[in-house]
């Protein structure tokens, strides 16, 4: 098609140039649509490091926003990073990092495990009620959260974890949302996939079930796997309200710090709100998510494309 | 005996996360039925109380609060579910159109899906600033910008105004996962279909609503049921952008989620002589059948319209 030779005088065939003006419009109105919306997506990050990099005395008697820093303060990081309020109990931004470093660890890989062990015995095992169990859980899959939330409340409080000083608010946060649904049913639809000879052959080299699983099944939908790993770890890092409900105050994850607020504490003695530090802040809990997005780009977007859950 | 053998084996596997899953999942849910219905329930007894009833219910469509939270939490579905859709498909397919920068583009259109919904949401309550008291510091960037002097999201704010915010943020943060559900869907449409429409000199208008659309409309009715029941949970969003740092959130700016997050944690009876998790638990109900009413809507409109 593409090799057919016109001969055509533009200059005589007016429908045809005005068919290239068109098209070299449209071509143009695309670019400058996709430019504008791209600017639109950006300005929000460009904000947030702007003003992360003023100093405390621009964002707070400066009478005119500049789209640069006019002193540029890198040390608004330093700050953030040992910032301890006395309304907030004295708890720095480290702590709140080990806590969601634990529960991020422990929930990642006692969800992943588990969502693995269900998912092979929906997908592989034959046994009575797979397909009543399967059926329960796709049912399970459409309800909010929102509706479990007060009732699973009581049941963390009568088991002594909510606000408990201890071990007791991390399981508070782990352990009620430790095996997801909707992992179970992706990673079960991935198993499906694999074929049954694969599992026969096995069986006659006398591998078990549970060998199987971990050498041949899991590495095969590794793919699955990791971006269940991610989109839990991804998880923990967000979460924000139930963990802010339940944990005890030294307990709380990063996105509780995030929102506690930094407060001129210097001698002007004004109290008000440090704008840059809440933006190094910002900046804080969002690059390691932007970091995580660059190394594994792939599998964040098919997990994505194939949930439709954020967070 | 062989299946006996097999069954126990399978449990072995299912038992403790099925386990977890009854306690955490499939028994509150019950519950929560349960403790709308018994409109005395005892929280820090965990008692139910002789009174089975819809009191819960009643009281919750009188409390002004839970309309205003219903009210809030349907207008932001209703303004920024169909804007970020149209918005979503536009873009999909100007990125399906071009051949330079489009793995760039794609990438920049993705990243509002990789943040923090708090701290993007922080970024535009600071974008949209106001100083409390006029001359001490300067307006934030969108005052400036367009030189007006307008409490967006501060405690002065009207509704019309902390809304309009929220609508942005919103619509922003729910671009990347429809753009990339539109373009998996647009590449898997054939080819021939716009070959034909070459041959048969098609203007791009047409192209795009003779073509594009009813073959994608599968790809937009699964966006717009996901789209709408994610909306309607909404609340970290609201609570990013117009709720004050440190500070819970201004009654009458909750959703109907912020109502039942609200009960949690209240114990006793209201003036009602309802109790608290009665009123929180009837809350999430309604929110539930709202919620599914609409995916029947919404699946019973696409059983009609969608052309597959």
């Amino acid at each position: 098609m593409r090799n057919y030779k016109f001969h055509a005088d533009y200059h005589e065939n007016q429908q045809m140039a005005d068919q290239r003006t068109s098209q070299f419009f449209g071509k143009a109105g695309t670019y400058l649509f996709l430019g504008i919306m791209a600017i639109i997506v950006i300005i929000p990050f460009y904000w947030m490091l702007n003003v992360s990099f003023q100093s405390s005395n621009e964002v707070l008697n400066s009478m005119n926003v500049s789209l640069f820093p006019k002193v540029f303060s890198p040390q608004n990081y330093v700050n953030v990073f040992f910032y301890e309020s006395a309304a907030q109990g004295n708890i720095s931004f480290q702590r709140y990092l080990l806590n969601t470093g634990i529960v991020a660890v422990f929930s990642t890989l006692g969800g992943t495990i588990f969502s693995i062990l269900v998912a092979f015995a929906l997908a592989r095992l034959n046994f009575k009620g797979r397909e009543a169990i399967f059926a329960i859980l796709l049912a399970t899959m459409m309800i909010p959260g929102e509706m479990m939330v007060i009732s699973n409340y009581i049941t963390v409080s009568r088991l002594g974890w909510v606000n408990d000083p201890g071990v007791g608010s991390y399981l508070a946060m782990i352990i009620p949302f430790l095996v997801s649904i909707f992992h179970v049913y992706l990673l079960r639809q991935t198993f499906k996939q694999i074929p049954n000879e694969l599992y026969y052959a096995a069986k006659v080299d006398g591998c078990g079930d549970f060998k199987y699983l971990w050498k041949v099944m899991v590495p095969m939908a590794k793919s699955s796997v990791v971006t269940i790993v991610i989109l839990k770890l991804m998880g923990t890092w967000n979460a924000y309200i139930w963990p802010d409900i339940v944990a005890n105050e030294k307990f709380k994850l990063v996105t509780t710090w995030l929102r506690s607020s930094f407060v001129d504490q210097a001698g002007t003695g004004s109290g008000r709100v440090l704008t840059n530090y809440q933006m190094a802040a910002t900046v804080i809990v969002t690059v390691p998510l932007l970091l995580l997005f660059i190394f594994f780009r792939n599998y964040i977007m098919s997990g994505v494309s194939r949930s439709g859950v954020k967070g | 005996m062989l299946d006996h053998k097999k069954d126990r084996k399978a449990w072995l596997y299912l038992a403790i996360p099925l386990f977890l899953l009854s306690v955490f999942t499939f028994y509150p849910l019950l519950k929560t039925v349960l403790i709308s219905l018994f409109s005395q329930y005892n929280s820090l007894t965990d008692s139910f109380g002789g009174y089975f009833d819809l009191e819960a219910y009643f009281v919750i469509f009188k409390d002004p609060l839970f309309i205003n939270s219903l009210k809030n939490t349907l207008l932001l579905v209703f303004v920024s579910v169909p804007i970020s859709t149209v918005l979503a498909l536009m873009i999909a397919v100007a990125l399906n159109s071009i051949k330079a920068l489009k793995r760039t583009l794609q990438t920049v259109f993705f990243l509002p899906y990789v943040t923090n919904t708090l701290a993007i949401g922080m970024v535009f309550s600071v974008m949209f600033s106001h100083p409390l008291v006029g001359g001490v510091v300067s307006e934030g960037l969108i005052n400036s910008l367009f030189g007006l002097s307008i409490d967006w999201v501060g405690v002065t704010a009207t509704a019309n105004h902390w809304m309009f915010v929220v609508f942005i943020y919103t619509i922003w943060s729910a671009l990347p996962f429809k753009i990339l559900v539109f373009l998996s869907g647009l590449q898997s449409i054939s080819k021939q279909y716009y070959d034909a429409a070459k041959v048969d000199a098609a203007s791009r208008r047409r192209v795009l609503t003779h073509i594009t659309i009813p073959l994608l409309s599968p790809t937009i009715s699964y966006i717009l049921i996901t789209s709408f029941i994610g909306s309607f949970k909404a609340y970290e969003s609201v609570l990013a952008v117009a709720g004050s740092v440190g500070r819970a959130l201004d009654r009458n700016r909750w959703t109907a989620v912020a109502y039942v997050y609200d009960k949690i944690g209240l114990s006793g009876l209201d003036s009602n002589y309802v109790s608290y998790y009665s009123r929180g638990a009837a809350a999430a109900v309604v929110l539930f059948l709202i919620i599914l009413v609409f995916t029947f809507i919404n699946l019973y409109v696409s059983k009609k319209s969608v052309h597959y």
